[in-house]
């Protein structure tokens, strides 16, 4: 019955979709607003009937009815009920409709602010938003269906289908197969959403620029107008991430946080080409040049999203084959070659209309700098494109795989994201259009003594390793130039409005979150450097089998085996947990309890580390689970991880960052209205 | 430094309780080759974390065969010899796959090469050689930038 109502719900969503690209269309084309309002009350109609479709399944989900393929295959008796609310994205059709649903809040929350000044926008952009949902829908409809049904014919195996076929009978299950261990996580259960919500709002300021080729408004309106949009899928896309790393490093077991496989490059690729958007837009709106560069970003962006939710739904990285197994493969390969197609077609007829209006005065300049910036993230992006593709390729044609590990990566987009670092240190130095080697190293010596202290301390300490004293010379820079920059600002305040020094920083900030929002996020983003740098260079690890008593040691760090308890936790798992004492330089520092979890359903195990945090390093212990685990012995592994806490630290200073940045300012007319209010009785004084 | 660390763990790890035979090969000295392959059947996952039993039985072989006096080269060249190309973190540089050290650095310099001409294309070739000398400076080169940023704020903030 429910199931019946979800399915109902997703055709008649459809079904109004289609009606709203028609509808926007024709009012778009014959001027006839009363179809182009329409077509909006289309779009605002989705997002009630996906909300229906979205609660359909979770109900499902909660009731434990297994007769529907999807409830079985990610849920259990045994599960809390929080998880299997969960559980509506934890599989491929139900993450699909999440991924709509998404799309039609977005695509509804834009439809609802005030047009008067943009109405020729509207009606584009409810048909870019509308055939993107349109798109996801037939996929959910007629290949991922959440609400198939297992049934059992009169002869032959169980088939999964919407209607049942002809004398079949309702299979159903006591139990499904719960979800996948991995996924039980807390990390886990917010990454899809985050990145999802990344994706998904990138649609928006595609949709924009599209209706920005089309109606031949080719200013800087478009820009404008999704400024906010941008900066929040931006922060969504990072948190998305962000959490995804964090995830790794605590479930996965092999204390690292990105492995570069293809689905987390899957997921970096859009991240890229948006990061660059979002410096490059600045320099269309200050100097009105690279416009046709943000469109060819912003359309890279779109079709990435699309591209990356299509690398990790398809199978196509497991083997090219496997890509046409499932329509799902060809299908979004051939939304992704046409709306790709229309795009650049769109642009090129609009080329000559989206000519520069300044020019480039110097190379130090900030725009000059800026396409710099852009430049190293399209290479990096190109990197990680080639290291995704090129797999595919080699199967397609040699029918040999290959495998591009992390080192291929690292030696190649190292010295570029060596570069972005540098960047950050130098452009904020400089100013848009007048600056030259000369101003900018006017500015730059202060900082650049001070960042000598940094690379002079560690090689005074010892440290040999040419790469890490680079690295942490540039984080260095660009930490102290981003200093420097809050530090005359606020000197400046303080000197002219006589403000004390914090209330001068809070106003500075205040007054342009923009720029200061973006220096936080750049501060942010030198730690998290500081914490890879840490990891990345500075790991070691150590494992051995050890019985109760017994000891590891790795480096200055000694971990001993106390004691192991196995017992059985009622939401359907064993679970073996080892008692350890951590002890550094011979004294005791802590208590571990790395355990590992077997899941009796899915009989799948995973094992969760102990792990000691501070700011220096962590001690991450972590259960062999391919060995037997016993008091008579165990195989732990160890990793030493200097330095990597300040990636996470570092994390949350870039989306307080980004959260600084993307706070709405006053309205500007009420500031002006105050401000002439307030200036002629300034004047009759 | 890491080989250092490992050798003395090495020895450390032959001193504590192990089930193999002594003189056999240490996890860390397993893992040291291991580190280097990838799991012949799992996806894009290194052959020391692997956590199926195919994989720890094929941990055993790598310590069986170290165990025995092989080089590292050489198991891994038997890992290549029995599982193909793909167990290796880096494609190996035949055939087709001269395209994956190639294309990278070539891209970089077509990089370099649009920004190059962009930037020749974007500033006037009258302004060219003025901008070479400074003279694009605001008008008052002399004043310190500390004042140009103090003017820049007074204006910013006489716009609020």
């Amino acid at each position: 019955m429910i199931a019946n109502l979800g399915f109902g719900a997703l055709v008649v969503a459809l079904l109004v979709s289609l009606f709203g690209v028609g509808a926007a269309f024709y009012g778009a084309r014959s001027n006839k607003t009363v179809w182009v309002d329409s077509a909006r009350n289309a779009m605002l109609l989705t997002f009630p009937l996906l909300t229906l479709v979205a609660l359909c399944i979770i109900t499902l989900l909660v009731n434990g009815n297994y007769e529907v393929e999807y409830v079985a295959s990610v849920t259990s008796n045994s599960m809390p009920t929080y998880l299997k609310i969960t559980a509506l994205w934890g599989g491929q059709a139900g993450s699909l409709v999440f991924w709509t649903w998404l799309m039609s809040a977005f695509a509804s929350a834009v439809t609802l602010r005030k047009w008067a000044r943009d109405r020729e926008f509207l009606p584009w952009v409810i048909i870019v938003c509308l055939v993107t949902l349109i798109f996801f829908l037939v996929m959910i409809i007629f290949f991922e269906n959440p609400f198939a049904r297992i049934w059992q014919p009169p002869l032959g195996a169980p088939l999964k289908a919407m209607f049942p076929p002809a004398g079949a009978q309702l299979l159903v299950q006591a139990d499904g197969r719960g979800l996948n261990p991995l996924l039980r996580h807390p990390g886990m259960i917010i990454h899809p959403p985050m990145l999802y919500l990344g994706f998904v709002s990138f649609v928006i300021p595609y949709a924009f620029a599209m209706a920005a080729l089309i109606t031949g408004r080719t200013d800087d309106r478009w820009i404008r107008l999704t400024r906010r949009w941008t900066l929040i899928a931006w922060l969504f896309l990072s948190l998305g991430l962000i959490l995804g790393g964090r995830w790794a490093y605590d479930v996965l077991g092999w204390g690292g946080y990105w492995g570069w496989d293809p689905v987390e490059i899957a997921a970096f690729m859009p991240w890229l080409t948006g990061t660059a958007f979002l410096h490059s837009v600045m320099i269309q709106e200050k100097r009105g040049m690279l416009k046709h560069w943000n469109m060819v970003l912003i359309i890279l962006t779109y079709d990435l999203v699309i591209f990356g939710t299509f690398l990790t739904r398809s199978g196509v990285l497991s083997s090219v084959h496997a890509f046409a197994q499932s329509a799902i493969g060809p299908l979004f390969f051939v939304f992704i070659g046409l709306t790709f197609i229309t795009s650049v077609g769109l642009l090129l007829r609009r080329w000559s209309e989206l000519k520069s209006e300044g020019e480039m005065n110097s190379m130090f300049s900030r725009e000059a700098l800026f396409t710099l910036n852009n430049l190293l993230f399209i290479l990096i992006l190109f990197v990680c494109f080639w290291g995704v593709i090129y797999p595919l390729i080699s199967e397609l044609f040699t029918g040999q795989k290959v495998t591009f590990g992390p080192e291929w990566y690292e030696r190649i987009t190292g010295p570029l994201f060596a570069g972005l670092l540098l960047l950050m240190g130098v452009a904020p130095l400089s100013a848009w259009k007048y600056s030259t080697a000369k101003t900018l190293g006017k500015s730059a010596w202060k900082p650049f003594l001070v960042s000598l202290v940094v690379p002079l301390i560690v090689i005074i300490t010892g440290m040999r390793q040419p790469f890490a004293i680079l690295g942490l010379w540039l984080c260095a820079f660009a930490a102290s130039v981003t200093l420097y920059e809050f530090g005359r600002g606020a000197l400046a305040r303080h000197r002219i409005k006589e403000e004390s020094l914090p209330v001068a920083l809070w106003r500075l900030a205040g007054r342009n979150r923009r720029r200061y929002g973006g220096y936080i996020i750049h501060l942010g983003v030198v730690l998290m450097a500081l914490g890879i740098i840490g990891i990345e260079i500075f790991q070691t690890q150590t494992q051995g089998m050890i019985s109760k008593g017994e000891s590891l040691t790795l480096g200055n760090y000694t971990v001993r085996f106390d004691s192991l308890t196995t017992f059985d936790y009622k939401d359907g798992r064993n679970v073996a947990r080892a008692v350890v004492t951590v002890l550094k330089d011979g004294k005791p520092v802590g208590e571990l309890h790395p355990r590992r979890d077997y899941y009796y359903e899915s009989q799948q195990q995973m094992t969760i580390p102990g792990v000691r945090s501070t700011l220096e390093d962590d001690l991450y212990v972590i259960l062999a689970d391919w060995q037997p685990i016993a008091s008579q012995g165990a195989t732990f592994r160890i990793y030493h991880n200097p330095l990597v806490n300040w990636l996470w630290l570092g994390a949350i200073v870039f989306i307080l960052g980004t959260l600084v940045a993307a706070w709405p300012d006053p309205d500007p007319e009420l500031v002006s209205e105050r401000k002439s209010r307030v200036q002629p009785a300034a004047s009759r004084v | 430094m890491l080989l250092t660390v490992m050798m003395g763990l090495s020895i450390t790890g032959l001193a504590l309780a192990q089930d193999n035979q002594p003189g056999a090969a240490t996890d860390d000295q397993v893992n040291a080759v291991a580190r280097q392959l990838y799991c012949p059947v799992c996806e894009n996952i290194p052959l020391d974390v692997c956590g199926t039993q195919a994989c720890a039985q094929w941990r055993e072989l790598i310590r069986e065969k170290l165990g025995q006096g092989w080089g590292e080269e050489q198991v891994k060249e038997y890992f290549v010899a029995q599982y193909g190309d793909r167990v290796l973190a880096m494609p190996p540089a035949h055939g087709l796959n001269w395209l994956v050290y190639i294309i990278p650095p070539l891209a970089i310099l077509a990089g370099i090469f649009i920004i190059y001409s962009a930037f020749r294309a974007w500033k006037k070739p009258a302004t060219a050689a003025a901008t070479d000398q400074g003279a694009a400076l605001p008008p008052d080169p002399a004043a310190a930038v500390q004042d140009e940023y103090v003017a820049r704020l007074e204006d910013e903030l006489s716009k609020r």
